[in-house]
């Protein structure tokens, strides 16, 4: 590991100074330290930003919201995500292992970045890593890869759960500076996959807001090699509202796919007030996955996309 | 280089250090305080071998920077067995036969008991039905998920369930 300074930054304006200066803002650290062993990140300055009193859980506009510091485990657990945002809990409990989810913050958990393996591996060129120097993947193993909102530069995706929960319950992300959509944090690869998001620099998360929940039943479904403790190939976020067989209202979003939860909004337009069975699941498929790329070792996962859909759809009609 | 001060309880003793800001959580407690029963495995929060309590709860101590834990509570396994009494999870795992080698069994137990505590508290799992439950009856399912966190390359995972189960039951 490279050497850096360390700051214990103890309120959010001091924090974002820091940042602004080159700092690097660590919070549960469980993902940014583990790459600064690999010297694939090596910040010269860490800002820790555990102690500035982001980490409650309080009701907003009849809804949430969630601070930056909250961990993973905190906010599962919580009785109101719980009770009302169920798909956000189940999201958050299949990500990692629970001494994971009790140092991961969420704000760290929507940057954290993603486990393709030859951005973890300094020896292979990664134009994440070294902007410029090609992709290993596209022509590698690339099972794990993206099929959606991938670019000729880089395929690697978003490995977040929590995200993609929050992504289906139009989350909304606060920083020191404004107040963004979920997606609008994210920047796909195009020709700069070094550039994940939207961020100026030192500009600080500060909480994740979330509306009232859209009615409907909550699903997360999430697709993986293990049984627990793996990233997902393939996950599902959904909000699918059902009444006599019809599809009043359907929201979907994914992870395990592309750069970043990934939502075609288009898409699931076609899914209202259309009968819930199988055919209605292929033509919002065939819609989802109509720009979609594989590379080879990643073609299954649009069949696996298309199985996931379906699966979730049956479960929401029972 | 540039040493940070630091100062934090553990095992119930203050400990006052001087370290590189580089040194892991566990790096502090094997290298600099002698306590070598958290093991490194992987050393990239993937085996949990390193399972420590911070504050009651169990986190990884190879992905966490010791100057990020100034102040705070650290519980090893070196603090279980009171007196040369073995902890009620210590003798449960000896009892069941939950490891062949060893070298897991501090985190497996570290962890065992931070998840007790989870599963006290009516913290729910990915396996738990219904959410809106917080009396959790805690199955063979309910552990091996909870644990999950925890690999046993002899693969005494039957034997951890068991005794794990045994003192949940004990409510020990």
């Amino acid at each position: 590991m490279r050497a850096f300074a360390y700051t214990r930054a103890t309120d959010v304006a001091a924090a974002a100074v820091a940042g602004h200066d080159g700092g690097r803002f660590i919070g549960g650290g469980t993902n940014l330290l583990d790459l600064m062993k690999l010297q694939v990140e090596t910040p010269a300055h860490l800002v820790d930003v555990n102690h500035l009193g982001t980490d409650g859980i309080e009701p907003f506009e009849g809804g949430l919201r969630i601070g930056a510091a909250v961990r993973n485990s905190d906010l599962a657990a919580h009785k109101v995500v719980r009770e009302r945002y169920q798909v956000l809990s189940r999201a958050l409990l299949s990500g990692a292992s629970a001494q994971l989810r009790n140092k991961a913050t969420t704000a760290g958990n929507l940057l954290q970045r993603t486990r393709c393996y030859y951005f973890y591996d300094t020896a292979k060129p990664c134009n994440k890593r070294d902007p410029g120097a090609g992709c290993a993947a596209l022509d590698g193993f690339n099972r794990v890869h993206a099929i959606l909102g991938g670019s000729a530069h880089c395929i690697a995706t978003h490995p977040s759960d929590m995200a993609v929960a929050m992504r289906v319950l139009d989350a909304r992300v606060e920083t020191t500076a404004r107040v963004i959509p979920i997606d609008e944090i994210y920047a796909l690869p195009g020709a700069t996959p070094h550039i994940e998001n939207t961020l100026a620099p030192g500009e600080l998360i500060t909480s994740v807001l979330l509306p009232p929940p859209p009615s409907g039943r909550q699903i997360y479904r999430k697709v993986r090699d293990r049984a627990s403790y793996a990233f997902a190939l393939v996950s599902a976020a959904a909000v699918i509202d059902i009444s006599g067989g019809k599809i009043r209202d359907a929201r979907f979003a994914f992870g395990g796919v592309a750069p970043m939860p990934w939502r075609n909004e288009a898409a699931e337009a076609l899914l209202r007030d259309a009968p819930a069975n199988d055919a209605t699941a292929e033509t919002f498929c065939d819609a989802l996955l109509a720009e979609a790329v594989g590379h080879g070792g990643n073609d299954f996962k649009f069949s696996l996309l298309r199985r996931t859909i379906k699966a979730v759809l049956t479960q929401a009609a029972t | 280089m540039n040493l940070a001060k630091l100062a934090l309880r553990v095992n119930g003793r203050l400990e006052q250090r001087e370290v590189d800001p580089r040194t892991s959580l566990l790096d502090l407690l094997r290298e600099h305080l002698a306590l070598t029963g958290s093991k490194k495995g992987c050393d990239h929060g993937q085996c949990g071998a390193c399972t420590v309590l911070v504050n009651g709860r169990r986190i990884n101590a190879c992905l966490t920077l010791a100057v990020m834990h100034e102040g705070d509570e650290i519980e090893t396994i070196e603090s279980f067995a009171e007196g040369g009494a073995l902890h009620p999870l210590q003798a449960a795992f000896v009892d069941h036969d939950g490891f062949q080698c060893g070298y897991c069994t501090p985190g497996q137990i570290c962890s065992a008991m931070g998840m007790l505590q989870e599963w006290r508290a009516g913290m729910p799992s990915q396996v738990t039905q219904d959410l809106g439950q917080t009396e959790i009856a805690l199955s063979a399912e309910e552990i091996r998920e909870r644990m999950s966190g925890n690999l046993c390359r002899c693969a005494a995972y039957p034997n951890i369930v068991k005794a794990i189960a045994e003192v949940a039951e004990r409510g020990a």
